[in-house]
């Protein structure tokens, strides 16, 4: 377990490279950054999370099976998802082939005050995945590396998963939308139509 | 003392032919022994996606997801599990999502192993205390019948429900032998 050296790639950069290729794909975030960071291009396609931490990457399978034919993106940071690491090999077994999973990687726990996670320890979040079966699991250190990964996030057979090294830089809240059951109806309405309301 | 215990009980294949008629489509469970009859019954099913879970919390976060695609599923669980569950209850009460668990129960009536009395005993409460709708069943007969009530109140309301399926249902170990 080696430490991993720095990372100069910003976050904001990354989840705005990622979602300006988004088209009909499904978000659900993490809590707290990913969720702000997902909230500078708001669509209503987007579940945020404002809590229920370590679930994002579970909402994100149960949302894969049950719109087989459109891509899930699950967009949450380290600490998220080392508390749902279990969800890994569930995913895995789940042969989700709809969903990418991505981690925004600062290596810290920046919401609560910057304490550094187990990834900033050398725990690689990528190799648990692909040690799980998922069909593509790397890590990433550049937007150059980024931006060749489009097809991975959104085409190639999954389930995928991103683990995305980026700095420490923190950002001010962006979205102030919060309240849980709209951001629910919201998307219900924009991905089943009247349907949502049954 | 017999075990009370029916030989083949019809209940847990009763609760499957619930799951058809109000069309649930992913069943998530950590297994109980309570629950084996209906999680094979399911997983025979093509239609019916059946996960099996490293704990119970990923269920509760799976059926959200699902329901946010406009899938329903159920949560099976043993008691124990609840207490896996309850931050991520709070994500379900605050956006209103329909939640359908099938609790087993262990740690009540007829209980040999100490360890289940701590979460056994306080279930019902824990989950009323976060948001949960509980129905307990104690007869066999009711139970599929309370399943179809607490799916539809489930799924029509936005609620999360809890079906307590008792220890006189599921039978236990005679520990006297
Ligand atoms: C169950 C639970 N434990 C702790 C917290 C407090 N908390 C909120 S955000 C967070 C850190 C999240 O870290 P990470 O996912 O890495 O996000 P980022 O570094 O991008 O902010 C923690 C510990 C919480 N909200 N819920
Ligand atoms: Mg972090």
């Amino acid at each position: 377990m080696a430490k991993s050296k720095k990372s100069t790639l910003d976050r904001r950069e990354v989840v705005k490279t990622i979602l300006a290729q988004r088209q009909d794909a499904l978000l659900v975030t993490g809590l707290g950054s990913s969720c702000y960071d997902a909230g500078t291009v708001d669509h209503p396609n987007t579940f945020y999370l404002w809590g229920g931490m370590g679930g994002a990457a579970m909402i994100g399978l149960g949302l894969a099976l049950a719109q087989p034919k459109r891509r899930v993106l699950v967009i949450t940071g380290d600490g998220e998802m080392l508390m749902g690491l279990g969800s890994l090999a569930t995913i895995a077994v789940a042969k989700a082939s709809n969903l990418t999973i991505l981690v925004i990687d600062n290596e810290l726990y920046s919401e609560t005050g910057m304490q550094p996670t187990h990834t900033s320890q050398g725990v690689d979040l990528a190799g648990i995945a692909a040690a799980s079966g998922f069909k593509h699991a790397k890590t990433l250190h550049s937007l150059s590396e980024v931006k060749d990964s489009m097809t991975t996030i959104y085409k190639t057979p999954g389930p995928v998963f991103l683990d995305i090294k980026v700095n420490a830089n923190r950002y001010p809240l962006s979205i102030r939308l919060r309240d849980g059951t709209h951001i629910k109806n919201r998307f219900r309405e924009s991905v089943l139509g009247a349907k949502a309301f049954d | 003392m017999k075990v009370l215990k029916k030989a083949k009980p019809t209940w847990p294949l009763e609760i499957y032919n619930v799951f058809e008629t109000v069309n649930i489509q992913q069943v998530a469970f950590v297994p109980d022994a309570g629950h084996t009859t209906l999680i094979k019954a399911c997983q025979a099913n093509p239609k019916m996606q059946t996960i099996s879970l490293t704990t119970e919390e990923e269920g509760v976060a799976m059926l959200a997801g699902a329901w946010l695609g406009g899938m329903r599923g159920a949560l099976l669980m043993q008691s124990s599990g609840v207490g896996n569950c309850i931050n991520m209850l709070g994500t379900i009460r605050e956006c209103r999502f329909p939640l359908l668990c099938l609790v087993t129960m262990r740690g009540t009536w007829g209980e040999f192993n100490p360890w289940q009395l701590p979460m056994g005993q306080s279930t019902a409460r824990v989950l009323e205390d976060v948001g949960v709708v509980v129905e307990a069943v104690n007869e066999p007969s009711n139970v599929a019948e309370t399943v179809f009530a607490c799916a539809q109140m489930a799924f029509q309301t936005n609620r999360a429900v809890a079906v307590l399926i008792g220890q006189r249902v599921v039978g236990f170990k005679d520990w006297s032998k």
